[in-house]
C-alpha cells in the first residue's frame, strides 16, 4: 500500500497536470497536510475505480462496434441470456472494489475527522510533544468572516494568518444562516451554523497567500464572502499580530452588532482588543443586550423548563442576527422587488429598554459561561480586555 | 390467478395467447387505499420524529408536566376508542345489509369523533390562553402540529362520515358504498392507532418520562 | 374608495404593482414572448375549432395514454424554461470576471439557479418519468388502463398546477433565492421575507400531492392489473423499475410534504421548527429534506434504467442478459437509497463513524448499479445491434454514466467530500448522472415509444443530430466544471475574481450552447416528423421488432388498448408470441368496460392554483374561497356514481377490422 501510494502520488496527477498546464488545481496540489491527505485519497479512490471503469468503457465501445448489425461475421446468439459464471463476476468485481474502497473510507474518515486533533505535521513529521496549537474562532457573518485569536487577544475581518507547521484548531460558528468555512489549500470544509459550533483541525506547511471563502450559499452577498489566508513563518506571524494590535480598533459588543449587519465586499479590518466572552456570546446568540444565551436556555430545558410563568423568556429567545426587523415590521413583508428587507442604516439604538438578565430563574445558579452585562441599557463597556 | 404455465406447449398444442373472455382483475381500491394510508403514516412518522427531536426544547418555557391534563386526555382517548368500536358495529350491520342501523352506528361514531375534536380544541384553547401557543417553543410547535394534524384527520373523517351517510341513505348499501365504508373504516381505525401513539409518546412520556 | 389602504390590503393581500417586474427588461421580453406565443396558440386552437376536442379528448381524459402524453408535453415545456435558466447562468458565469458584475445582479441570479434546480427536478424530470410510466406501464402489463383512472387525471392536473404556480413567480413577484432545497434558516421568514420561498413551497406541495397519488395509482396498477400469466418475474424490466420507483415515491414524497409543511408553519404561523430561535433545529430540515431528496435521485434514474433495458434488448435483437440479477439489482438499489441521505452533508460535523457508515452504504449502491451496467454490456455481446436513435442514446449513456458514477463514489468518501462538497465538481457529478442517466434515458424513451403513441416514427436524422449535440454539449459543458471544482470553485457564485477561471466557464458556456442546439434539434425533429408522418407511418404496431406487450397492439393503441387481454408465458411475451406463431383474433369481440371522462381534475387543479396564489400573496379571501370550492367539488364528485360505460362490441369489431386491413396492406 505505501509503495502504491507513493506511486500514485507521483504519477497520477501527471496526466491532468499535462492537460491543464497553467491552471491552479488547488485541490490536487494543496499546501496543508490535511488537504494533501485528502488529495491522496481522491487519487487512490479514483485509481481503484478506474480498475473497473476503464474496462467497462472499453468493452462498451468494443461490443458496440463489434456487434453492429452490418458486421455479419460476429456471432449472433439471440437466446443467450444467462451465465452463472459471468453473473458471479459482474457482482463480485464491483463488490471487491467496494470492499477495498470501503476499508479505505472507514480508516481515512476516522483519521481525517476534522474534530480530531492532529498527530502529524506532514508525512514525515509528527507533532512535537510541547506544541500548543493556534486557536482561531471563526464566525461567518452576512457576508464576511470574523476571526478571533483568543490567545493573542485580537480579531480580524476577512483576513486570516497562521504560522506554518503549527497545528491550528478552528472553532466555527455563524451569526444568522448556514455557511461553510473552506480554505482549499489548507483542509476540507466544514459548515458554519448559527447557535452551533463545529471544529476543524489543520496545519499549513508552505508559506503563501491562499484563498478562503464560504462554500455554502448564504444569500445575495455570498459571491464576495472571501478572505485571504496567509501562511507565514513564526516571525511573520508575530509581526502580523503586532500589526493587528497597532492598527486595530476595539471590538466590543456594540462594534460587533454594527459589524454583524449585512454588508458585501467588506474590506479587511483589524481589532486590537476583543471584549471578553464575545465569541461565546456570538455562539450562544446573545450579543444583543437582554437576549438569553442558548446554553442558558438548554440548561433550563434540561431541568424541565421554566414553567408557565415564563412568557417574558420568549422575546429574549427571538434572535434577529440579520437585523431585518430593526426598521419595523413593514419592511419584512416588502414584496418581491428584489429589494432586501433589511436596513443598511444605523440601528435605532439597541434594545436598551429590555429587562436585564433574570438571575433568579430556576436552575440558573452556578452554570459556567460568560456574563451578560448587567444594568439594562448599557451595551457593553468599551475596551474591557487584555 | 389461473395457472397459465405452458402445459399445453409440452403437449404439443399451440399455447393460448389471448383471453377470449373479458378479463376482470380483482379490485385495486383496498390496496390503493392501504398505500395511501401508509403514505399518510409517513407524514405522521415525520411529525413523531420531529417531536422526538424537539420535544424537550422548551425554550425556557413550560414543559409537558406544566401543561398536560392527563385525565382530560384520557377521556379524550376513550372517545376515540369508543368511536372505533361503534364504527366496527356499523360495519357489522353493513354486512347484515341493515341500512338503518348502519347509519345509526355511523352517527354515533361521528358524535364520538366530534366530542374528541371538541375536547382537543378546548385543550388547545386553554394552552394558548396560558401563553403556551405553538409559537412559544419548538416543543410546543411540534406538539400542536402533531396533535393538530391528527385532529384535522379526524375532522376530515367526520366530514367523510356525513357525506357517506348521505350516500348510503340515498343509494343504500350498494357495492360502491360498501367499498367506501370499508375505506373509511380503515381510515378511522388508522387514526385510532396513530392516536395511541400520540397518547403514549407525546402525553404519557411527556409527563411521566 | 381605492385609496383605502385597508380595503386594498384585504383585496390584494401583499400584492402591489411593484410586484410586477416591469423594470426588468429580461422578464418583460420573456413575458411579451409568452403572451405572443400564448395568443398564437389560442388563436390556432380557435381557428381549427379544437377547443371542444381539446376539452373532451384531452383535458378531461382519464385515458392513461393521453395523460402520459400530456405529462411529457408539460415536461418538454418546463425543459425549455429550466434550460433558459441554465443558459443564463452559463452566460453570467462566463462574463462576470475582473470586477464585471455580469448582466445578472445577485438577487436575480440567485432566483435563477434556484428555479433551474426546482424546475428541472420537479417539473421536467418528474413529469417526464411519470408520463412515460403512465403511457407505457399499462400497455406493457396488458391492462386497459390504470387502477384509478380519475385519480390519474387529477394527479396530472395537480402536477400542472404546481408548474403553473412556479411559472407565475416569473411575472408576479419573485422566486426563492435559497437554492433548490431551500435550507432554513435562510428560507425562513426572518431571512427570506418575500414571496419567493412561498412560491417554492406551494408549487412543490401542490405538485407533490399529484406525484404521491400517481405513485399509489401505478403501484396498485402493477400489482393488481397484470395480464394473466405475468408473474412478478415475468414483468418487463421497465415495469419492474417503475414499480420500484413508485414504491420510492410513495415512501418518500410524504416526507417532503411533511417537511415543507413544517417550513410553511414556520413562515406563516410563527412556529419554531427550523428557526434559530426558541429551540428550533435547522439541521433537522436538512436531514428530513434529504431523506426525501436522495431517493428522489433513484426515482428519476430507475425508470431510465428500465428504458435502457428495453431498448438494449430490442435493438440488439436479443434477450436481456441476466433478467433476474437486473430485477434484484433494482430492488437492492430501492432499499439502499433510503440509508444514504447523510452523504449530502458530511460537512455538518456528524462524527467520523456516522460519516463513514453513510459513505460506505452509498458506495454499496454502486455494486448493483455496476451489475446492471454489465447486464446491458453482455446483452450487447453476441447481439446484432441496430443503431436506431434509442440505441445511440443507450451507448452514450453507458459511457457517460460510468464516469458520473465514479465521481459519485468519490464524493461518497467523506474526507474527499470535504474538499469537493458544494464545489463545481459536485455540480458536474450530478449533471453527469442526471443528464447522462436520466435525460439520455428519457430521450431514448421518447424516440422508442413515440411511434406507439402517435402512429408514426420520429425522423432519424434530426434524432441523431439531437443526440450528437447533446452528447458533445454535455462533455463541453460539464468536464470544465470538474476541472473548476478541482480548482476550488464553489457553486452558486455569480461573480469571480480570479481571471484564470474564465476560459473554463467560456468552454462550459459553449457546451450549453451545443445542448441548446440539441434541444432545438429535438423540436425540429417533432415538426419534421409530423410533416413526414405518412412516410414514417407505423402500420404494424411493432416498428422496432420489439419484445414486450405494448408492441402487440396497434400504433396508436385503441382506447381500450387490447381487444382481448393477452396471456403471458414468457418474460419477453410479445417476442414469445411472435416466435411461437400467435394468431390475432379477428372475431368474437365483446363490449369493453371503460371509465368516463371527467372535468373534476382540471377544475380542482385550477382551484389549487387560485388557493396557492391566495396563500402566497396573503389574499386570504381567495385562499378560503378556493379551498372551500375544492372541498365542495371533491365531495360533489363522490355523489356521481355514473362513472363508466361500455364500448359496444360493434365499435370494437370495426376498430379491429381497420387494423386487420392495415396489417394486410403492409404485407
Amino acid at each position: 500500500m505505501p509503495a502504491f501510494l507513493k506511486f500514485t502520488r507521483r504519477f497520477a496527477p501527471l496526466p491532468p497536470l499535462l492537460l491543464l498546464a497553467g491552471c491552479d488545481l488547488v485541490v490536487m496540489a494543496p499546501s496543508g497536510d490535511i488537504a494533501t491527505q485528502q488529495r491522496d485519497l481522491i487519487v487512490i479512490s479514483t485509481v481503484l475505480m478506474l480498475l473497473i471503469i476503464v474496462p467497462v468503457i472499453f468493452l462498451t465501445l468494443l461490443f458496440a462496434w463489434r456487434y453492429r448489425r452490418s458486421n455479419t461475421n460476429a456471432t449472433y446468439d439471440p437466446e443467450w441470456h444467462h451465465s452463472t459464471a459471468l453473473e458471479v463476476v459482474i457482482w463480485s468485481a464491483p463488490l471487491a472494489i467496494i470492499i477495498a474502497l470501503g476499508a479505505v473510507t472507514w480508516i481515512s474518515t476516522h483519521k481525517l475527522d476534522p474534530y480530531r486533533p492532529l498527530d502529524r505535521l506532514d508525512a514525515t513529521r509528527s507533532v512535537p510533544a510541547d506544541t500548543k496549537p493556534l486557536t482561531v474562532e471563526v464566525v461567518a457573518l452576512d457576508w464576511k468572516w470574523l476571526f478571533f485569536y483568543p490567545d493573542q487577544g485580537i480579531a480580524t475581518v476577512n483576513e486570516l494568518a497562521a504560522p506554518v507547521d503549527v497545528p491550528i484548531s478552528f472553532k466555527i460558528t455563524a451569526s444568522s444562516v448556514m455557511n461553510s468555512f473552506y480554505i482549499p489549500a489548507l483542509a476540507g470544509q466544514i459548515y458554519a451554523m448559527p447557535g452551533m459550533q463545529t471544529k476543524l483541525h489543520a496545519v499549513i506547511n508552505k508559506p503563501g497567500e491562499y484563498e478562503g471563502f464560504s462554500a455554502n450559499f448564504s444569500g445575495d452577498g455570498f459571491s464576495h464572502m472571501r478572505f485571504k489566508f496567509h501562511g507565514v513563518d513564526r516571525q511573520g506571524f508575530d509581526a502580523w499580530v503586532a500589526r493587528v494590535k497597532s492598527q486595530g480598533t476595539a471590538l466590543n459588543r456594540d462594534a460587533y452588532l454594527k459589524l454583524e449587519k449585512p454588508s458585501e465586499r467588506e474590506p479587511v479590518r483589524y481589532f486590537a482588543t476583543v471584549e471578553a466572552g464575545l465569541y461565546d456570546a456570538i455562539l450562544n446568540m446573545c450579543v444583543t443586550a437582554g437576549k438569553m444565551c442558548m446554553h442558558e436556555m438548554m440548561h433550563i430545558d434540561a431541568l424541565g423548563g421554566a414553567g408557565k410563568e415564563s412568557v417574558e423568556n420568549r422575546k429574549r429567545l427571538e434572535y434577529d442576527n440579520r437585523h431585518a426587523l430593526e426598521e419595523g415590521a413593514g419592511a419584512a413583508t416588502f414584496p418581491a422587488t428584489g429589494t432586501p428587507a433589511r436596513s443598511q442604516e444605523e440601528p435605532q439604538g439597541t434594545n436598551g429598554a429590555n429587562e436585564p438578565m433574570q438571575h433568579d430563574m430556576p436552575g440558573m445558579g452556578g452554570h459556567e459561561g460568560h456574563s451578560i452585562p448587567e444594568g439594562g441599557g448599557d451595551p457593553a463597556p468599551p475596551q474591557l480586555n487584555h | 390467478m389461473t395457472d397459465f404455465t405452458d402445459h399445453s406447449v409440452r403437449e404439443g398444442q399451440a399455447p393460448t395467447f389471448y383471453l377470449k373472455e373479458e378479463h376482470h382483475p380483482e379490485g385495486s381500491t383496498m390496496l390503493g387505499f392501504w398505500l395511501y394510508l401508509m403514505s399518510d403514516c409517513l407524514i405522521f412518522a415525520v411529525l413523531f420524529a420531529t417531536h422526538g427531536v424537539l420535544g424537550r426544547n422548551y425554550a425556557a418555557g413550560p414543559s409537558p408536566a406544566d401543561l398536560f391534563d392527563l385525565p382530560l386526555v384520557a377521556v379524550n382517548t376513550s372517545m376515540l376508542l369508543f368511536s372505533s368500536i361503534t364504527y366496527g358495529l356499523a360495519m357489522l350491520e353493513m354486512e347484515k345489509a341493515n341500512r338503518n342501523s348502519t347509519l345509526a352506528w355511523m352517527a354515533v361514531t361521528a358524535l364520538f369523533g366530534i366530542a374528541f375534536v371538541g375536547l382537543e380544541l378546548y385543550e388547545f384553547a386553554h394552552m394558548i390562553h396560558e401563553g403556551a401557543g405553538p409559537q412559544r417553543s419548538a416543543f410546543l410547535s411540534s406538539f400542536f402540529t402533531l396533535v393538530g394534524t391528527h385532529g384535522l384527520h379526524v375532522t376530515s373523517g367526520i366530514v367523510w362520515m356525513f357525506v357517506l351517510m348521505a350516500q348510503v341513505a340515498k343509494h343504500g348499501l350498494i357495492v360502491e358504498n360498501k367499498r367506501r365504508l370499508m375505506c373509511l373504516s380503515m381510515f378511522w381505525h388508522f387514526l385510532d392507532v396513530v392516536w395511541i401513539g400520540v397518547f403514549s409518546f407525546v402525553y404519557l412520556m411527556g409527563v411521566l418520562g | 374608495m381605492f385609496s383605502d389602504p385597508d380595503l386594498l390590503k384585504f383585496i390584494f393581500g401583499r400584492l402591489t404593482l411593484e410586484a410586477i417586474p416591469y423594470h426588468e427588461p429580461i422578464l418583460v421580453a420573456t413575458f411579451a414572448a409568452v403572451v405572443i406565443g400564448g395568443i398564437a396558440l389560442l388563436g390556432l386552437i380557435t381557428y381549427y375549432r379544437f377547443w371542444g376536442a381539446l376539452w373532451r379528448d384531452w383535458l378531461t381524459s382519464v385515458d392513461h395514454k393521453k395523460i402520459g402524453i400530456m405529462y411529457v408535453i408539460l415536461a418538454l415545456v418546463m425543459l425549455l424554461r429550466g434550460f433558459a435558466d441554465a443558459i443564463m447562468m452559463r452566460l453570467q458565469q462566463a462574463i462576470a470576471f475582473g470586477g464585471s458584475e455580469g448582466y445578472l445582479p445577485p438577487h436575480h441570479y440567485d432566483q435563477i439557479f434556484t428555479a433551474h434546480g426546482v424546475i428541472m427536478i420537479f417539473f421536467m424530470a418528474m413529469p417526464f418519468v411519470t408520463g412515460l410510466m403512465n403511457f407505457v406501464v399499462p400497455l406493457q402489463i396488458g391492462a386497459r388502463d390504470v387502477s384509478f383512472p380519475f385519480l390519474n387525471n387529477f394527479s396530472f392536473w395537480m402536477t400542472t398546477a404546481g408548474a403553473i404556480i412556479i411559472m407565475l413567480s416569473l411575472f408576479v413577484g419573485e422566486f426563492a433565492r435559497t437554492g433548490w432545497l431551500a435550507y432554513p434558516p435562510l428560507s425562513g421568514a426572518d431571512y427570506s421575507p418575500g414571496v419567493g420561498v412561498d412560491y417554492y413551497i406551494w408549487g412543490l406541495q401542490v405538485a407533490g400531492i399529484g406525484t404521491t397519488l400517481s405513485g399509489i395509482n401505478l403501484i396498485a396498477t402493477i400489482v393488481k392489473m397484470r395480464a394473466p400469466g405475468m408473474t412478478m418475474m415475468k414483468m418487463p424490466v421497465f415495469t419492474w423499475t417503475s414499480l420500484c420507483t413508485n414504491v420510492l415515491i410513495v415512501a418518500t414524497f410524504p416526507v417532503l410534504t411533511a417537511t415543507l409543511a413544517l417550513l410553511t408553519l414556520d413562515r406563516y404561523a410563527g412556529t419554531n421548527f427550523f428557526t434559530n430561535d426558541l429551540g428550533g433545529d435547522p439541521m433537522m430540515y436538512v436531514n428530513l429534506i434529504w431523506i426525501w431528496g436522495h431517493p428522489e435521485v433513484y426515482i428519476l434514474v430507475l425508470p431510465a434504467f428500465g428504458i435502457f433495458s428495453e431498448v438494449v434488448a430490442t435493438f440488439c435483437g436479443k434477450r436481456l442478459f441476466g433478467y433476474a440479477s437486473m430485477v434484484y439489482a433494482t430492488v437492492v438499489i430501492t432499499i439502499l437509497s433510503y440509508i444514504v441521505w447523510l452523504h449530502h452533508f458530511f460537512t455538518m460535523g456528524s462524527g467520523a463513524s456516522v460519516n463513514a457508515f453513510f459513505g460506505i452504504t452509498t458506495m454499496i449502491i454502486s455494486i448493483p448499479t455496476g451489475a446492471k451496467m454489465f447486464n446491458w454490456l453482455f446483452t450487447m455481446y453476441r447481439g446484432r445491434i441496430r443503431y436506431e436513435v434509442p440505441m445511440l442514446w443507450t451507448v452514450g449513456f453507458m459511457v457517460t454514466f460510468v464516469i458520473g458514477g465514479m465521481t459519485g463514489v468519490l464524493l461518497a468518501v467523506p474526507p474527499a467530500d470535504f474538499v469537493l462538497h458544494n464545489s463545481l465538481f459536485l455540480i458536474a457529478h450530478f449533471h453527469n448522472v442526471i443528464i447522462g442517466g436520466v435525460v439520455f434515458g428519457l430521450m431514448a424513451g421518447v424516440y422508442y415509444w413515440f411511434p406507439k403513441a402517435f402512429g408514426f416514427r420520429l425522423d432519424p436524422f434530426w434524432g441523431k443530430m439531437s443526440f450528437w449535440f447533446w452528447l458533445s454539449g454535455f462533455y463541453f459543458a460539464f468536464m470544465p466544471l470538474y476541472v473548476l471544482g478541482l480548482m476550488g470553485v464553489t457553486r452558486r457564485v455569480s461573480q469571480f475574481e480570479d481571471p484564470s477561471l474564465q476560459i473554463w466557464f467560456v468552454i462550459a458556456a459553449f457546451g450549453a450552447f451545443l445542448i441548446a442546439l440539441g434541444i432545438l434539434s429535438l423540436l425540429v425533429q417533432f415538426v419534421v416528423s409530423f410533416i413526414r408522418r405518412e412516410e414514417l407511418r407505423d402500420t404494424t404496431g411493432d416498428p422496432w421488432d420489439a419484445r414486450t406487450l405494448e408492441w402487440s397492439t396497434a400504433s396508436p393503441p385503441p382506447d381500450y388498448n387490447f381487444a382481448f387481454t393477452p396471456v403471458v408465458h414468457d418474460q419477453d411475451s410479445w417476442w414469445d408470441m411472435k416466435k411461437r406463431g400467435h394468431s390475432r383474433p379477428l372475431a368474437g369481440f365483446k363490449p369493453i368496460h371503460m371509465p368516463k371522462n371527467t372535468g373534476t381534475g382540471v377544475i380542482l387543479g385550477a382551484l389549487s392554483v387560485a388557493f396557492a396564489f391566495g396563500m402566497i400573496w396573503y389574499i386570504w379571501w381567495l385562499a378560503c374561497l378556493s379551498f372551500a370550492a375544492m372541498v365542495a367539488i371533491a365531495i360533489g364528485h363522490t355523489f356521481n356514481y355514473d362513472r363508466d360505460f361500455y364500448i359496444p362490441a360493434d365499435v370494437v369489431t370495426a376498430t379491429e377490422g381497420k387494423r386487420t386491413e392495415m396489417l394486410a396492406s403492409e404485407v
